[in-house]
Parts: structure tokens; sequence; C-alpha cells
């Protein structure tokens, strides 16, 4: 078994272990950080077809390194949103569809998730 | 021209900016303006292809394989023409009432969903296509999110299955730029051989964008989304989101694989697509809140879209002239037509089902009791929109359904005509169901006092489902405009 080969599998089963738990887990933070081992499966494939031209193809370095970029702007997104979802005093209460949310005390977040988005532009 | 391709996704990005940094006052009808200058862009970009072809963009003049290409095909220009034709009727309806945006926050969100939309139309380029996926998305989950605290959970279960399909497309990238070299879309297609190792990749592609598409089995998260999403969201998410992932879907399989698929792939997704059509529906007549009948109903349309695959894998390495070509041909400009007219239709069917819920302060069906006497616009809006998702003449869903069931014809796949049928009859029971809901019931007074909503709401509503009804006689015109480029390799 080659040290390719070895990686590959590696990289394969880390996708799969994290693509279920994604699938499964009950809790948010679980299923954020199932999602980054996902994408690290990913990034790895990425590196390893990369290594297999000599010299190693920076063209596929590049891409991880912008993957990388998107994978935290979405970790930052999805934990501000947990952080909402599980603070007290939001709570789970049935609302009105229609009821926007309190504009005056809800801007920092939403400044938040348009630099998130930014942050992965082209 | 070329220049105009960097500004559709550049222009929107920088609005987008400028929008988040001026005062909230002015941000609605800036931003008005600033669809309409794109949609005036797009127009000339859609004369300019239909009158010389493929337009090409080398961006920084660097060349591929190093340099970021855009390209717009009439393929693509008639999804850029979509975008902008929904766009700035759902960003006027969004002025009449912040009820429907949520939050001020929906202006800039907007534009950038406008400029991810748009980087998938313009990429010719396997990774940039990823990165405008993302964009996208992002922005499509904040735009759920302005939906208040109920819409929360469905916007985070919404990023979670986005990225989640980008993942998967991405892992797909990797394994075509281990065997081709390459990451431009035309260039991988030429080199790309068939086996195990490229399709792996396309079945990765495959399930990431049929999970984002939300082709059945894998819908779940739709309806949850685009319910609790404001109203104005709604209409852009159901109508333009989910087509960028089949638009990008479609490219891949027949400009980078040229229709090589593995055996059943096809015809798995056709089979999917149908159960997508009778499950959609059925579930859909069950509902008893206004969005979730609409939403449900995405899910069933989706099916039809995928058809698409079934009808023209066969056909691929048929001889010029015979009667899998036609098959083809049939096929494509039909499915083509049912994405347009499911974008109005939807769009138009979204508003007049916000205008109601804001008007009667709830979207349950049992409190829209009399709403036909009071606003006989916004339900005779919903009611044409079903007619025309049913696919009845004379209106575009019509001559989307009519040139399937050609194909199903010549080609003998008489199976698919069932759920053609059938799925229609279950769209107007829905129909039906929403507006018998608006008429005066005995015994029932209906809501006290309805909201006022500003004319111009049930106006865009109507204003896009009577598009999407005259466009019907227009079909010839649009479905010559996309024929140069049907995506079969055989053909000419």
């Amino acid at each position: 078994m080659t040290h390719g080969d070895v990686f590959g599998l590696l990289a394969a089963g880390l996708v799969v272990l994290a693509v279920v738990r994604l699938l499964t887990a009950g809790d948010l933070v679980r299923r954020v950080i199932a999602l980054n081992i996902a994408s690290g499966g990913v990034l790895m494939v990425l590196v390893l077809v990369a290594a297999h031209s000599e010299p190693p193809d920076s063209v596929l370095h590049a891409l991880a390194l912008t993957g990388i970029v998107i994978t935290v702007s979405v970790t930052g997104l999805a934990l501000v949103l947990i952080r909402r979802i599980e603070s007290p005093e939001h709570g789970e209460q049935p609302h009105d569809n229609e009821v926007p949310p309190d504009a005056d005390h809800d801007d920092g977040p939403h400044d938040e998730h348009i630099q998130g988005a930014h942050g992965g532009g082209p | 021209m070329g220049v105009l391709l960097p500004m559709l996704v550049l222009g929107p990005l920088g609005g987008a900016v400028l929008l988040a940094l001026l005062p909230a006052r002015i941000r609605p009808w800036l931003t008005v303006g600033l669809a309409a200058a794109l949609g005036a862009a797009v127009v000339v970009l859609v004369g300019v292809v239909a009158v010389g072809g493929v337009v090409h963009y080398q961006v920084a003049g660097w060349a591929p394989p190093l340099g970021i290409e855009l390209l717009v095909d009439p393929f693509s220009a008639a999804m850029l023409a979509m975008t902008a034709g929904v766009s700035l009727p759902v960003l006027i309806y969004a002025t009449g009432t912040e009820l429907v945006r949520g939050h001020e926050a929906f202006w800039p969100l907007v534009m950038m969903l406008w400029s991810g939309l748009n980087a998938v139309y313009v990429t010719a380029d396997l990774f940039n296509a990823y990165v405008a996926l993302e964009l996208m998305g992002l922005s499509a989950v904040a735009l759920v999110i302005l939906g208040g605290s109920s819409a929360w959970r469905a916007g985070l279960r919404y990023l979670f299955i986005a990225v989640l399909g980008s993942l998967l497309y991405l892992l797909g990238v990797a394994l075509i730029y281990g065997q081709t070299g390459t990451l431009d879309m035309v260039g991988a297609g030429e080199v790309l051989t068939s086996g195990t190792y490229a399709f792996t990749a396309l079945v990765m592609i495959t399930a990431g964008m049929a999970l984002k598409t939300a082709l059945f089995p894998m819908h779940t998260w739709l309806p949850a989304a685009h319910a609790a999403a404001p109203s104005a969201v709604s209409p852009l998410l159901s109508a333009l989101v989910i087509k960028a992932s089949l638009y990008l879907l479609i490219r891949i399989w027949f400009t980078v694989f040229g229709g090589a698929a593995p055996t059943g792939l096809p015809t798995a997704l056709g089979v999917l697509g149908c159960a997508a059509v009778v499950w959609g529906n059925v579930v859909a007549l069950r509902q008893d809140r206004l969005k979730a009948v609409v939403s449900y109903s995405t899910v069933a349309q989706v099916g039809y879209f995928f058809l698409l695959f079934a009808y023209l894998a066969p056909a691929l390495d048929a001889p010029a002239g015979s009667t899998q070509e036609q098959v083809a041909l049939a096929a494509w400009t039909g499915v083509l037509v049912l994405v347009f007219s499911h974008a109005l239709a939807k769009a138009a069917m979204f508003m007049a089902a916000g205008v109601l819920a804001i008007a009667h302060r709830s979207d349950n069906l049992n409190d829209q009791v009399g709403a036909v006497n009071r606003m006989p616009g916004t339900v005779l809006a919903f009611a044409a929109a079903g007619v025309v998702l049913a696919g009845l003449p004379p209106t575009m869903g019509f001559m989307g359904k009519w040139q399937l069931l050609q194909a199903s014809m010549v080609g003998g796949q008489w199976w698919w005509l069932a759920v053609l049928l059938g799925g229609g009859l279950l769209t107007l029971g829905y129909t039906a169901r929403v507006v018998r809901a608006t008429f005066d019931r005995p015994g029932h007074a209906g809501r006290d006092q309805p909201r006022v909503v500003p004319v111009r709401m049930p106006a865009m509503s109507l204003m896009l489902t009577v598009t999407a009804v005259v466009l019907g006689f227009l079909t010839l015109p649009v479905a010559q405009f996309l024929e140069p480029v049907l995506p079969a390799g055989a053909l000419p």
C-alpha cells in the first residue's frame, strides 16, 4: 500500500463518517463539527490529487485554501445561528411566520452574515 | 460586449456592499433602481447572444488554464434573463411592507444572492461554480432566517444541506481535475474518458446537486425553509435558487460528461422525478397552510425537471435525423420551458400567498374566508399560477408539457405520460382547494378588518402570472433561441 492509498482511504473514511454524523446527530454543534470534518476529508482529496504530479500541483493547493475560507465562514454563520436558537430568551416559542425579528436588536449578526459570505467571494 | 459578464457578478456584489452601508430608509427604491439597471444589462446581453452567439470573457486577460473564463451561451443567457425577470417584480413587491421582507438586511442580501446566481450562470470553470454556489447558498440561508425565530431552525438545516451538497460537488470536481488536469468545463469534457473514476465523480456531483435542487427523497429541507422564509424571500428561493443547482447539473452532465453516464443512472433520476411529482402533489393537497401548499408544489415540479436526464440519455449516440434526435430536441425544449414557466408561476403563487397571509395576519387556509371578494386580483393570480403549473393550454406550462408528451410518444417511453397527466390533475386539485378556502362560507364571518396591502404587491404577482400565460404563445422563438445549445453530444 502506497502513501497515496493510505491517505485516499483515510479521506474517504473521514467523508463517510462525517456525512453519516451530519445527517443523524441531533445536537446542533455536533453537526457543525461533522460538517467541518467532512470538509476536511474533501480538502484532503484535493491535496492528495495535487500530490500525484511532481512538483505538486499548486492550483489544487489554492483551491483547498479557498475551500478552507468558505468552510470557516459557513462555520461562523452556523455557530451564530445555533447560539441564537439555543439562547434562553429565544427558546422554541412558536411565532407567527410573518412577525419580523426585533429590527433594532438584530443588527450585529446580520452584518456578520454579509461579511461571512464575502470571505468566500470570487 | 464581453465586459458585461463580470459586471453581472461584480455589479450586484458592489451594490450589496453599498446598500449595507447606506441607511435603511433609502435602500428599497435604490435596490429597485439597481435591479432595473441589471435587468437592462441582461436584455442587452440576450440580444447580443441572439444575434452573435456565444460571448466569452477572460478576466484580466488571462487565458485558461490559468485564467478565469466567463462564457454566456443561449442556455445561460436564458437563465440570466429568468433571474432578472423574476427578481425585479419581487423587489418591487418587497417595497410594499416590511412584513414581507422581515428585516432591512433583505436588500443587500438579495443583491448578494443575485450576484451568486449570475456567477453560476456565467462561469465556464468548475471551481468558480463551487464558489458561486456557496455565495448563493450563504445569502439564501441569511435571507431565510430573516423570517424570525421560527425560521432559524429551518435556516440552519438549509445551511447544512446546502454546504453538504457543495462539498459533494467539490469532491467530484477534484476527481475530474485529477483525470483531466483542467477546471475549464469544455476543456475537461474533451479530455475526460469514461470509467469508474469519472463515473464516481458524476455520481458525487449528481447527488450533491440533486440534494440542493431538492429531488425526492432529499427534499425535506425545502418545505421547511421555503415556508418559514419571509414572503418576499420564498418566491426567490423557489423560482430561482433551486434552478441554479439544476443548471449546473445539466452543464456537468452534458458539457463535461457529454451525456456519458453509468447505466441506470438517468432512469433512476427519471423514476425519482416521477416519485417527486406524485409525492409532492399529494402532500401539497394535505397541507393546511398556504405557504406549505406552495412549497410542496415546488417539490413536485422539481420532479419534471429531472425527467430531462431520462429522456436525453438514450438519444445521445443517435445519428442525426433519427427518431431519438427528435425525442432529445422535444425533451430539451420542453424541460427548459417548464423551468421558465415554473419560475414565473411559482414566484407569482408565493407572492399571492404572501399578500393573503399579510392581509389576514395568518397563512392558515381556514383564515382566508372571504378573500375572493375582498382581494379578487390576488386570488386570481394564485389560481392562474396554479393553471400554469398544471399545464393547461394556452399557458407556457402547457407548451412545456406538450413537448414532453411528444417526446414520450415519439420515443415510445409512454410510461412517463401517466405522471405528466396525473401530476397536472393533482396540481389543479390543490389550487382549487386554496381557491375554495377563499370563498365566503355560511356561518363563517372571516377575519375582522384585514390589513390593507399596497396595490403594487398583488399587481406584481398578477403581472408574473400574465407573463407566464402570454409567453405560452411565444414558446416557438424561445425554443429556437435555445435549440443551438442542445447538449446532446452527437447532435449538431
